[in-house]
């Protein structure tokens, strides 16, 4: 730790840092507005996939990096999983230097432009700031600037390519390429380690593909990212199911030496109520990739998607939400939130709770399904539901849910998407027997180096915590390239 | 991608494929299928792995053209490159010597039925099937279920060809006449449920392949998902086979029927704009 802090105080001291530091006062600092991020109007942004947020200004963006005080202790950079040096691409911003900022950015970030959209930064950076913590007022806009840096280098046509260490010819392989296997993958590339990333599906990224809709982070920006690690040389194996189309055995007598395993948490739950399977009953999984991986929505794509009218959407977080403002966007009349708890305790993040209410998404919270109704095809076209009241906190800390007797009534609607949670992906574990897995079957790792209970197999990402975030995903990437490296040069 | 190598009309709307897919075939066993993809704004669907030669590192697969993307598949030509094809999935067929062995073949069935007829066969078993259509020229593959089975019997509904009669007739005929160890089954739902009617009435064990829609194949979406002994299970990861007589089949007709408007107008104006020559 001593060495980051001694490496920080460094770079907080050159020549550069110190000058825009006697620009201006803190005071005058701290009195400035946190800037807003341009958005599309909701009424129009519902009926279209394009992105919601338009990205900052470069005037709206050097403002705010100056409200940034370059802090003695800059407590952000304990907030973000990845160790991103947050004031030094910030004053790089306030420099003008933007794509110096977006080169610090990849220092320790593979997927800039990905994470500046998606990250939950109000529970991350953005808490640890002086300004939150200390000022009391909003946090610097940590993730709009790390947006625009990254953007600022996808749009000059200059994308940098990070310095490569000489090739050791040694082979890596990733299983799964969602954001765990993407950094892990970034990370031994640099080190010259020979790396195969294998993915089952016929594109790369895993829920940054298949799950995330457009209009928050659009395919395009994913595969500009992705095309920087084939430059640096990372090899892509789609269509390749390990476990299935070749064992990790099978791999080994190919001369791979050790693995990553971030193989997502795929496997949707269902709450196994009665008519679930009813036709226009979906998971949120199918109903996500249909529409985002698939491009049900586009006649001219061959995959169908049913959009209905009344649409109720089940549960409340990320994933409910980017399926609900997707049913609007399919045209539904009526799309509704349905959730057992009240908005406090919803695990969404707040922005994607706030551009769903202004995008006309009904929210019935403290309401739960209890049965689902089909036409004589077998369609959905009813559902009932309980009112809920809100107990003692459980176990989680959130208040739990209790239902209130005699309160059942009957919603009409033609489509629901089940969004209840996911399950971690099964086939790694069960075509390794040996591998340990927790009973609910997520792969225990040591901690500190990722390292599963098989000699040379690693694994991070939402396989080893179940369901987390995407910057979670990618600090385990990082942190299992570390010691896998360590482990095959020991 | 993955190149064509060998094609073969089986009937004007049976083709056989052979494809290259060297890890596949080496990893594949009887039962298993693969996800396919045809162009960059295809569907994904699954297809029973027919049979794969080791040597060369090909797969064959035997496709019914039944819908846009079938016939897609179907209309490619030898040196032609599939886009996507991925696997082994689902869990292979539990193939053992039991005897005498009733198999049961209709529509969109036949195709995935004949890999395993294949295989039981191998494993000595004495099988017979019975294939099912409305008319004579619906009949498929006839020829290379009776290389690889005892005796084929055909039953057509208008008594063009073979008997006169619904598939489970066929069969009724045989369980009268002779000791059946087990059946199996893969045909549209209904004809399934019938079958399985059939056998549960004399107690013979069977074994139902569903083919229900699907989209990742790995287990990751539910589109697949049945129920069976009253638990919702997924048949691209716990099937494609179950016991027949725990198969909710009027749930999973049902399901089937998801999509049968919008796919029976996306293949008419397909057919419209590549008309035949
Ligand atoms: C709809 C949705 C919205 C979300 N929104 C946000 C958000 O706004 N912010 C945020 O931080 N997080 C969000 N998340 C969570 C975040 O996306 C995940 O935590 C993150 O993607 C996990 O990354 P991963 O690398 O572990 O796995 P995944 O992204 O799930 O990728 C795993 C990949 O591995 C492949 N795979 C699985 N098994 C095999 C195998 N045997 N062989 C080869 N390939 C295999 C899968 O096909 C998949 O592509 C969201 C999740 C969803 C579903
Ligand atoms: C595990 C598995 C293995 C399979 N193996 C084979 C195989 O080896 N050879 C082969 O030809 N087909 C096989 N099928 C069926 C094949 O996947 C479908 O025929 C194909 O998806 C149809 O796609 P399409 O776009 O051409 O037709 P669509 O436009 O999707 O459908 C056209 C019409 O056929 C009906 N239909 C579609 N799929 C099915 C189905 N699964 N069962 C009953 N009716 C259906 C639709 O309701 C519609 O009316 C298999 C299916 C599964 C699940
Ligand atoms: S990666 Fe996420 S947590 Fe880290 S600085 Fe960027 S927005 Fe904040
Ligand atoms: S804590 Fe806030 S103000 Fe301080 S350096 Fe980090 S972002 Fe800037
Ligand atoms: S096809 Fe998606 S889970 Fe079976």
């Amino acid at each position: 730790m001593d060495g980051v802090s001694e490496y920080l105080k460094q770079e907080r001291d050159q020549e550069w840092r110190l000058a825009l530091r006697g620009n201006m006062k803190n005071k005058e600092r701290t009195q400035l507005e946190r800037v807003s991020m341009r958005e599309q109007a909701a009424d129009k942004r519902n009926k279209n996939f394009t992105e919601v947020n338009l990205g900052l200004l470069k005037e709206q963006a050097m403002l705010e990096a100056q409200r940034c005080l370059d802090c003695v202790n800059p407590t952000c950079i304990t907030g973000c999983p990845v160790g991103i040096n947050i004031p030094k691409f910030i004053k790089k911003i306030e420099a003008g230097e933007f794509l110096e900022s977006a080169k610090v950015l990849k220092e320790t970030n593979t997927l800039p432009a990905v994470c500046g959209r998606v990250c939950p930064q109000e529970v991350q950076c953005e808490e640890a700031c002086f300004y939150t913590q200390k000022l009391k007022k909003p946090p610097v806009a940590i993730g709009f600037l790390e947006r625009f840096s990254a953007d600022y280098e996808q749009n000059s046509g200059e994308m940098s390519v990070p310095d490569i260490h000489d090739k050791n010819g040694i082979k890596v392989a990733s299983i799964g390429s969602g954001p765990a296997g993407l950094a892990f993958a970034a990370d031994m590339v640099k080190l010259g380690y020979d790396v195969t990333v294998f993915e089952a599906l016929h594109e790369i990224g895993g829920v940054l593909k298949y799950g995330i809709p457009e209009f928050r982070l659009p395919n395009r920006i994913v595969d500009l990212e992705i095309d920087v690690l084939k430059k640096m040389g990372v090899k892509f194996e789609k269509n390749f199911i390990v476990g299935a189309t070749a064992s990790v055995e099978d791999l080994k007598a190919e001369g791979f030496k050790a693995f990553m395993v971030g193989s997502g948490a795929g496997l949707p739950n269902f709450m196994n109520i009665p008519g679930e399977n009813y036709i226009g009953i979906y998971s949120s999984n199918e109903y996500l990739t249909r529409v985002n991986l698939m491009n049900a929505a586009d006649p001219a794509y061959d995959t169908p998607v049913i959009s209905g009218n009344k649409v109720a959407v089940i549960g409340g977080g990320n994933t409910a939400m980017d399926a609900v403002r997707t049913s609007k966007r399919l045209g539904a009349e009526r799309s509704i939130i349905i959730y057992r708890r009240s908005i406090q305790e919803m695990p969404a993040r707040v922005e994607e709770i706030k551009h769903a209410q202004e995008e006309d998404i009904e929210f019935m919270n403290l309401h739960n399904p209890l049965e689902y109704f089909a036409d004589e095809n077998g369609r959905v076209c009813k559902m009932k539901v309980q009112k809920m009241k809100l107990g003692e906190p459980d176990s989680s800390g959130r208040r739990r849910p209790i239902p209130i007797e005699g309160s059942e009534f009957i919603i009409e609607v033609d489509t629901v998407v089940v969004s209840v949670g996911v399950s971690p992906n099964p086939l790694i574990p069960q075509s390794m027997k040996e591998l340990e897995v927790s009973s609910w079957g997520t792969i225990k790792v040591d901690p500190e180096s990722m390292h599963s209970s098989v000699e040379g197999v690693f694994a991070g990402g939402d396989i080893v915590r179940g369901g987390a975030t995407v910057i979670l995903a990618m600090g385990d990437g990082r942190k299992a390239a570390e010691a896998m490296n360590r482990y095959l040069t020991q | 991608m993955n190149k064509i190598i060998e094609k073969e009309y089986f009937s004007e709307a049976v083709v056989k494929l052979v494809l290259e897919a060297p890890a596949i075939a080496r990893n594949r066993r009887a039962g298993h299928f693969v996800i396919v993809r045809t162009g960059d704004k295809g569907e994904r669907i699954p297809l029973t792995i027919a049979g794969a030669n080791l040597e060369r590192g090909t797969i064959t697969l035997v496709i019914q053209k039944v819908g846009v993307t079938s016939t897609k598949l179907c209309d490619l030509e030898v040196g032609d490159l599939v886009t996507d094809v991925v696997g082994p999935l689902g869990k292979p067929t539990h193939i053992e010597k039991v005897g005498t062995v009733l198999a049961s073949g209709g529509g969109v069935g036949v195709a995935p039925l004949l890999p395993i007829v294949e295989a039981l066969k191998e494993a000595g078993n004495r099988v017979i099937t019975v294939l099912a259509a409305r008319k004579r020229e619906l009949i498929i593959l006839e020829e290379q279920m009776r290389e690889h089975s005892d005796e084929v019997i055909i039953m057509t509904d208008d008594g063009s060809y073979g008997k006169k009669g619904l598939v489970t007739q066929g069969m009724e005929e045989v369980i009268l006449r002779e000791k059946v160890d087990l059946a199996v089954t893969v045909g549209p739902a209904v004809m399934m449920k019938f079958c399985s009617l059939l056998t549960g009435k004399y107690g013979i064990s069977t074994v139902a392949s569903l083919n229900t829609l699907m989209v990742d194949g790995t287990g990751m979406c539910g589109a697949c998902r049945v129920t069976v002994g009253g638990k919702t299970k997924f048949v691209c990861v716990d099937g494609p086979e179950f016991d027949a007589h725990q198969v909710d089949f009027d749930e999973m007709m049902l399901r089937l029927n998801s999509y049968k408007l919008s796919e029976t107008e996306a293949y008419e104006n397909f057919l419209n704009s590549n008309p035949k020559p």
